[in-house]
């Protein structure tokens, strides 16, 4: 009740906000106007979609960051495909449900962390090819289950997300993740750095890693089911890594690299959004989002302070000392 | 009294014995280096004591109540994590601080005089990436003194490490001894055993000899330490000895 209600003052005050801004605004560029705040101000769908994204970003960016520094890319990924199965099950029983759907996905995730990490630990296959074998199988699985019931227009819902038709529901259950993931880091932040720089450390002096790890996980899991609503299943993990990788290239310090990331991936949304907008319906919106992501991704390889490609070929004179 | 008991220990890996049927005590506030061939069960034995690894047979005994502190040969550190000298340093504070508590103004105080301490000064605000393998030891040890430990365990600490480093990691041993702590130091450098540690343990899997460095250290001993056999054997049978 309460998340509805302040749910509600919060998307008032947006629309306030956009509507005077795009008063304004109308005054002086009406071209600008059209193209950045209009569609905007003129659809209720566009509004839902660019919230969607925010959220997904806040939370998205920093578990992309702790993703990246413990060299868990690939493993967000695969979780990624894992969900699907779970999410098509719920599908199969009760159409396009969110809780099914949600709930589903939520359980696949996990079973397949786990089961991923316990054949890891007790046979000689390496977490990496386990993964790997669970996602395919999960991917494949996935599809057949959705073809069982679904048209190709709802594989590709399933698989590239519908951002541009997220309901209150989901507008609920994508903040509320945001919400939840930032407090639960914000909370394990000590234990989850220890654990990425030092787990020998961290295992002398604490028990908690094998508890901090596990968290963490539930978190990719959660934001991955997230994220799986607005951009489906193969492209969720874009909000996520993409924003990362791309601050890597402009800071080295943990913090900043996490704020870097969520605000990444805001101005993808953003820029997603508008292109896919005026580019009409040539340009899906789920994709858009994730290109331009990937084009604040290779601008930083280019051009950031950090490595980027662009310092490599211009090196400056070495200092004294 | 001892700090360290170890009762008829055995460990290893894959049922295989590392250390095999070592019995002894450490009293606590000692010295002690622990010395043997490559593959002798040097690092395996205090990776035991710190309890990273569970024994095969018997037992170790710690006292009561005493803080452990371990420093191993290759931490599993990420190097290329982006964090800096003073938040690894910062680390060393987990016991009293934990998960939620507050690195406040007192504590800055003492991480800084840890990191001077090491003679790290200025180094504060570099990331752990950019600094050398003797810097890192240095930053380590900074740790380690903030973990203000009763009893502290290091595997090979000055290998690989210049002269004037090991000379000032060295002195930091020499300080913790005098402050009563238990360390045990798994050395290869025979001369700074003899020079700085009052007991030794040369291990051959087995005990060789236990007690004064002069008395340990003795050609003869050194040579049948020397004679053991370092490789396995994948046929070995179980071993009949009764556990205590």
């Amino acid at each position: 009740m309460c998340a509805g209600a302040s749910w509600t003052i919060l998307r008032d005050a947006a629309s306030r906000l956009l509507r005077m801004w795009a008063e304004k605004a109308e005054k002086k560029k009406p071209m600008l106007y059209d193209l950045f705040i209009g569609p905007f101000a003129e659809f209720d769908f566009m509004r839902r979609a660019l919230v969607g994204v925010v959220a997904l970003s806040v939370s998205g960016g920093a578990i992309g960051v702790f993703l990246m520094l413990r060299r868990m890319s690939l493993t967000g990924d695969a979780m990624a495909h894992a969900i699907l199965p779970g999410a098509a099950i719920g599908y199969l029983v009760a159409g396009f449900s969110l809780p099914a759907m949600t709930l589903g996905g939520l359980a696949a995730g996990f079973a397949v962390a786990l089961a991923a990490g316990a054949v890891a630990r007790v046979t000689v296959i390496k977490e990496d090819a386990s993964l790997a074998a669970f996602y395919l199988i999960s991917l494949a699985l996935g599809v057949t289950i959705v073809s069982l019931r679904g048209s190709a227009v709802d594989l590709f819902h399933v698989l590239f997300g519908n951002v541009l038709a997220l309901d209150d529901d989901v507008l609920i259950l994508l903040s509320g993740v945001a919400t939840l993931s930032l407090m639960t880091l914000a909370a394990l932040y000590r234990p989850l750095v220890m654990e990425c720089v030092d787990p020998g450390f961290l295992r002398s002096v604490s028990r908690s890693g094998g508890l901090v790890h596990l968290t963490f996980l539930g978190l990719v899991v959660l934001n991955l089911v997230a994220g799986f609503h607005a951009l489906g299943t193969l492209l969720a993990v874009g909000l996520m890594m993409l924003p990362a990788a791309a601050a890597r290239f402009w800071t080295a310090d943990i913090t900043r690299l996490i704020l870097l990331a969520s605000g990444f991936g805001m101005v993808a949304g953003y820029a997603g959004l508008v292109l896919s907008y005026s580019a009409g319906s040539n340009l899906p919106a789920g994709p858009a989002i994730i290109l331009a992501a990937g084009a604040l991704y290779l601008g930083s390889l280019l051009l950031g302070t950090q490595g980027g490609l662009a310092r490599r070929l211009l090196p400056r004179r070495h200092l004294r000392a | 009294m001892s700090a360290i008991r170890l009762i008829d220990l055995t460990l290893g890996y894959d049922r295989h014995p590392a250390v095999h049927h070592l019995s002894g005590e450490i009293a606590a506030g000692s010295l002690t280096a622990i010395v043997g061939p490559n593959g002798a069960g040097k690092s395996t034995l205090l990776k035991g004591i710190a309890g990273a690894l569970s024994p095969l047979d018997g037992d170790i005994a710690l006292a009561r109540g005493r803080r452990l502190a371990y420093l191993p040969q290759q931490a599993e550190l990420d190097r290329s994590f982006p964090i800096h000298v003073y938040d690894l340093v910062a680390m060393g504070l987990w016991n009293c601080a934990g998960i939620f508590g507050r690195i406040g103004g007192g504590a800055a105080a003492t991480i800084e005089a840890a990191i001077a301490a090491v003679g790290l000064a200025g180094f504060e605000r570099r990331p752990i990436g950019a600094l050398s393998g003797g810097q890192m030891q240095r930053a380590l040890f900074a740790r380690l003194l903030l973990q203000d430990a009763d009893i502290i365990l290091l595997d090979e600490p000055f290998t690989a490490i210049d002269a004037r480093t090991t000379a000032d990691l060295l002195a930091l041993v020499q300080r913790w001894h005098g402050e009563s702590r238990t360390v045990v130091a798994v050395l290869h450098d025979i001369e700074t055993v003899r020079r700085a540690f009052p007991q030794t343990l040369l291990l051959a899997r087995e005990s060789v000899a236990w007690g004064a460095t002069a008395d340990v250290l003795t050609p003869a001993n050194l040579l049948k330490a020397r004679r053991m056999v370092e490789a396995f054997d994948s046929h070995a049978a179980p071993c009949e000895r009764d556990a205590a």
